[in-house]
């Protein structure tokens, strides 16, 4: 068994605790993992990205172009820009939240309107985590669709977000994440 | 038990490990979760210090009274502390003593792409790279061994990769480490010529045992493969050499100063050719190069940004085409609600040129704001600003200033301050104080009374401070934009050295405010020149991203149509 995921975002918007539980996931699996986070200057509103490696044995920290098995992106420009990560028949699993860039708010630039150039399953996150109560929760939503491909059972998702969300918080999140389940089990068909 | 940890969670796990009692550390990405990690174990007594030299001469300190210390801090840092570190690679130590430098290729979070190797080199330092989580635990323990038995600092050099990736580790117990005695000892401790003459003597010989016992050193080792290519790496850069070219001869240096000699002669003799993989400078390849053997790295890695496996592939024809769409990019920005944005404001309409300085504050020089016009290093700005006044006069001065955060300040603002005063400049210093160490992390400093453990403690007062040193001070809420702009344009007049202490705590430390409404735009785009990204260009006008506005209410001071409406609690919360 073998997984890249590429997790893409903007920062501030809670990518970190997407890789951190896919991280504790594979660990709970016997498996070896690297996942590779950017701290710092881009965490203020910039592109950020995170890369998660599970199998027998990893060795870089870092996805190649072209190697992701799935795409996780918390916003759709970002979604874009991180297609050149998915391998030939990988999936980019995405939030269709636009949060405008800097050149786009100054009209130096358009928001790109363009489609994925690849199998997408794309959901409005954003709106799917505020019905669950909290907006923070993006996060979760995104992992409950992965949580649909990965071959691992839902307590053993849930186990893992216990141990890692703040316990006031498990309830909204574990409705995020069931929610991303159902879309995923409802639009799967499809990709 | 195994745990999946972050490079620095596994490096402070590390120095629990091996008895450390001691940190201090200044905060510096891609550094700082080290010691935020280390503050979790009540058996290590941590701080934030000010700066990275006091931090390095505390951990020096403690080490002297036989105490195992460590120091973390971000390349740059090492700079800082390369005063103390020189010397004190001529004393020794008495506990072990771990200075651990985190370099930063591709500059993630950085103004420079800078080496430490080569102070390693410089200083006569020993340097240990670690390339996983699990090494870089275990080569804590290491590193406080080799400091003791060597009687020498001991880097420690990760990279932004190691730093931040997180990988299983195999937890182990803590040692049991009895403080060592502390004996009066000038001819060791007091570096006066005569005393450092002999030290001196000491270095070199310290230096050549560990180069001989590296060749038999674990951390050191050969893994053949094909004998065709042989590759020498280390670090996080090993484990993309394994990816990159799986059939290749490895010698995986753990040891990256001093370098195994023999064990390098002996890996060159059985392959064909020998190259070096090495991020940013020629360090090991030269030093291979120097010991007569015929060996290649940089022409082709080349010196800049971060190695991956699909480059390393690449330059062995291996990779394959990338095709990047070509999209809007998405640089950093202020956050939506950052006090900044309204100083950096203020100081547009004035049309001032502003010497900027290290933190959140250096994103007020790009579009729209255009905000800086040089950032150089911490500490930088108001000596920048006192030498340009040399330059080109007093009335210059009028309309120049020098902006610092409440960090930086403490940090290295304060020499130069003085500086100006004592001097006779007549410069306007804004200090930007958000109540926070922001950019790194959020991590707490002597002006905000607070230390490492959320403990109450003295709170530096910046009027109070800058006044005793003979500055005219001030305190204004830079929120209020009328205030700061009358603030700025009188202390600009003074004729002396003013402060103006900008206060107003970071936007994500603070509750938010409701979004701030719309009614009645005219379009006229006055509030789109803060760059604030809640505030988005529309059919017809603006609108708000209600989830990105905190509601502060700079926009709103600034519409002259009354068309940004504040939430009714604003007055209340801050």
């Amino acid at each position: 068994m073998k997984y890249n995921i590429v997790i893409v975002g903007v920062g501030g918007q809670g990518t970190l605790l997407a890789s951190k539980i896919l991280g504790g996931i594979a660990l709970s699996q016997g498996l070896d993992v690297k996942v590779s986070e950017i701290h710092g200057m881009a965490q203020r509103g910039g592109s950020v990205i995170t890369h998660v490696r599970m199998g027998d044995e990893v060795f870089a920290p870092l996805v190649s172009p072209g190697e992701a098995d799935y795409i996780l992106a918390f916003e759709w420009l970002e979604a874009l820009r991180s297609e050149y990560f998915l391998k030939e028949d990988g999936l980019l699993i995405a939030n269709t939240q636009r949060i405008m860039p800097m050149p786009v708010i100054l009209g130096d630039a358009p928001y790109p309107e363009q489609e994925a150039a690849v199998k997408c399953l794309c959901m409005d996150a954003y709106h799917m985590a505020c019905e669950a109560g909290s907006a923070r929760s993006v996060n979760m939503v995104l992992l409950g669709v992965l949580s649909k491909f990965l071959p691992f059972e839902q307590e053993v998702w849930e186990e893992t977000i216990e141990k890692i969300v703040p316990p006031k918080t498990l309830d909204t999140n574990y409705r995020a994440f069931r929610a991303g389940r159902d879309i995923a089990h409802k639009q799967g068909a499809n990709v | 038990m195994k745990k999946i940890m972050l490079g620095n969670e596994a490096i402070a796990r590390g120095a629990y490990e091996a008895g450390v009692t001691v940190v201090s550390s200044y905060p510096g990405t891609p550094s700082t979760e080290i010691t935020e990690a280390a503050a979790t174990y009540p058996e290590m007594l941590c701080e934030w210090a000010t700066n990275e030299k006091v931090a390095v001469e505390t951990a020096y300190g403690a080490s002297m009274m036989g105490a195992r210390a460590m120091s973390c801090m971000k390349h740059v840092g090492v700079n800082v502390a390369a005063d103390p570190l020189f010397t004190a690679a001529y004393t020794g130590v008495n506990g072990g003593l771990v200075i651990v430098c985190a370099d930063d290729p591709a500059m993630h979070s950085s103004q420079n792409e800078q080496d430490t190797r080569q102070i390693a080199r410089a200083s006569h330092i020993p340097m240990l790279e670690p390339a996983d989580s699990q090494e870089a635990k275990d080569m804590m323990i290491l590193a406080y061994q080799i400091s003791e038995s060597y009687d020498t600092p001991v880097f420690v050099r990760i990279t932004t990769r190691l730093a931040h990736q997180r990988s299983p580790v195999e937890l182990g117990e803590r040692l049991q480490v009895v403080p060592k005695e502390y004996k009066k000892d000038i001819s060791k401790y007091v570096m006066m010529p005569g005393m450092a003459r002999k030290r001196h003597v000491m270095v070199e010989e310290r230096e050549n045992r560990l180069r001989l016992d590296a060749d038999s050193m674990p951390e050191n080792r050969v893994e053949m493969r094909d004998k065709s290519m042989g590759v020498v790496c280390g670090g996080v850069v090993y484990h993309y050499v394994r990816e990159a070219l799986p059939n290749a001869s490895v010698l995986k240096l753990g040891l990256t100063y001093p370098l195994p000699e023999k064990m390098i002669r002996d890996f060159a003799g059985q392959v064909d050719s020998l190259y070096v993989i090495e991020e940013l400078e020629g360090v090991i390849e030269r030093d291979i190069a120097a010991m007569g053997i015929s060996v290649r790295g940089k022409d082709l890695t080349g010196l800049q940004g971060e190695l991956s496996v699909e480059r390393i592939r690449s330059l062995f024809g291996l990779g394959k085409t990338i095709n990047t769409a070509d999209l809007p990019a998405r640089p950093p920005v202020l956050c939506p609600g950052c006090p900044h944005r309204a100083s950096f404001y203020a100081m547009k309409k004035l049309k001032l040129t502003v010497f900027g300085d290290i933190g959140c504050y250096t994103l007020g020089a790009l579009k729209p704001l255009n905000g800086l016009d040089a950032s150089l290093c911490m500490g930088a700005s108001i000596g920048m600003a006192f030498g340009a006044e040399k330059t080109k006069g007093k009335d210059f001065s009028r309309s120049a200033v020098a902006v610092i955060g409440d960090s930086t300040f403490l940090h290295s603002g304060i020499p130069s301050l003085i500086n100006a005063i004592y001097n006779g400049g007549t410069i306007t210093v804004v200090l930007l104080d958000n109540r926070i160490t922001a950019m790194t992390g959020h991590q707490q400093n002597a002006g905000m009374g607070f230390d490492i453990y959320s403990h109450q403690t003295k709170e530096v007062d910046f009027v109070q401070l800058c006044e005793t040193l003979g500055a005219r001070a001030r305190e204004v809420d830079p929120m209020n934009v009328r205030a700061m702009t009358t603030a700025l344009k009188e202390e600009l007049a003074y004729e002396g050295v003013s402060v103006i202490v900008a206060k107003s705590p970071c936007a994500l430390i603070i509750p938010k405010h409701d979004p701030v409404r719309v009614e009645g735009c005219r379009n006229c785009g006055i509030c789109l020149q803060i760059g604030c990204p809640a505030i988005l260009k529309a059919e017809g006008g603006i609108e708000i991203d209600d989830s990105l506005c905190t509601g502060c209410g700079v926009c709103s001071q600034l519409c002259p149509h009354h068309a940004l409406i504040d939430a009714p609690a604003k007055e209340e919360m801050v």
